[in-house]
């Protein structure tokens, strides 16, 4: 379950309205790299996570991208606030208003609706944490296509604090997709089911038994 | 500039709490055993919890369990966070 705080993780507040620019950052609200991909992808993942402390971590990160959704929904809705229909013409956001009037709808910035095929559930560990490093890096190059084409600070700050968080959150899943898993003290040798050689070691953690599903059918 | 009140700079100091207690968490994920980064954990772990009760006391609560209300529901009355400062 979770908790509400009543809050953005990172101030937004912007006095100027630009519905050319909300155009372009609603990409990161309902887009193929988009937070609303990332923490689905994330919070879905958990599920077949064999190793209770990479589905914690995924459960963090997948948590933090909600967040970060509302920063950008928070980011478009402010950009779009207080527009005058002189505006909405002029910008070309004529053609998101006929549809959404100024609510913030989940769509890439070339008007593609959002679809749950942006990200994977592949119930593979590797598999899903190797999609979620690249998943990572599509964001972070998104958000740096937008920075090239924002002037105004009030919009930048926040960018590039979601931008910094993307390679964090890299750096995690890297750790986790590594080896480093196994300075866990509570892993014990590596189980000698090993299907995809030495890097998919399969561990069994002390009292808390976890086996990927296809170790199931072999095993027995 | 749109200058910050009392209440927004409060707020924006809980932030910078709350985003050292995510990035911590976050490291600890990966690193469980580090001494260290527990050590700091707890330590701003501990000033959030008193910064978010001292907020909610004086403005409005940050979270559904510090709502306590009597004449007026506390919780509805709070503003709406993507509405910004500056809104």
């Amino acid at each position: 379950m979770w908790n509400y705080e009543k809050r953005l993780q990172f101030p937004v507040n912007i006095k100027e309205p630009n519905a050319k620019l909300a155009q372009v950052i609603i990409s990161q609200f309902g887009g193929p790299d988009g937070e609303l991909a990332a923490s689905m992808r994330y919070l879905s993942q958990r599920y077949s996570m064999p190793y209770k402390e990479v589905a914690g971590l995924l459960t963090d990160i997948g948590t933090e991208e909600l967040a970060h959704l509302e920063m950008i929904g928070a980011i478009v809705h402010q950009l779009t606030r207080n527009l005058s229909m002189e505006e909405i013409e002029k910008s070309g956001f004529d053609k998101y208003y006929v549809d959404h009037t100024l609510g913030v709808w989940p769509q890439a910035a070339g008007g593609i609706p959002f679809n749950a095929c942006e990200f994977q559930v592949k119930g593979d560990i590797i598999t899903d944490l190797t999609e979620d490093m690249a998943a990572e890096q599509k964001a972070r190059s998104t958000y740096d296509n937008i920075l090239r084409l924002v002037k105004d600070p009030d919009v930048c700050d926040p960018i590039r604090f979601l931008r910094e968080r993307e390679i964090v959150h890299f750096q995690r899943f890297g750790e986790a997709n590594r080896e480093d898993c196994s300075k866990i003290p509570k892993a014990r040798k590596a189980h000698k089911f090993s299907t995809f050689g030495r890097s998919l070691s399969i561990r069994t953690f002390a009292g808390h038994r976890h086996e990927p599903p296809y170790l199931l059918h072999t095993s027995k | 500039m749109c200058i910050l009140s009392n209440k927004e700079q409060m707020l924006k100091d809980i932030s910078i709490v709350d985003f050292i207690l995510v990035e911590f968490a976050l490291y600890l994920d990966t690193h469980p055993t580090d001494r260290n980064a527990m050590e700091y954990f707890n330590h701003y772990s501990r000033m959030k919890n008193q910064m978010v009760k001292e907020f909610s006391q004086k403005y409005f609560p940050l979270t559904k369990d510090l709502a306590e209300s009597n004449k007026e529901w506390r919780w509805g009355a709070a503003p709406l966070p993507w509405e910004g400062a500056c809104g």
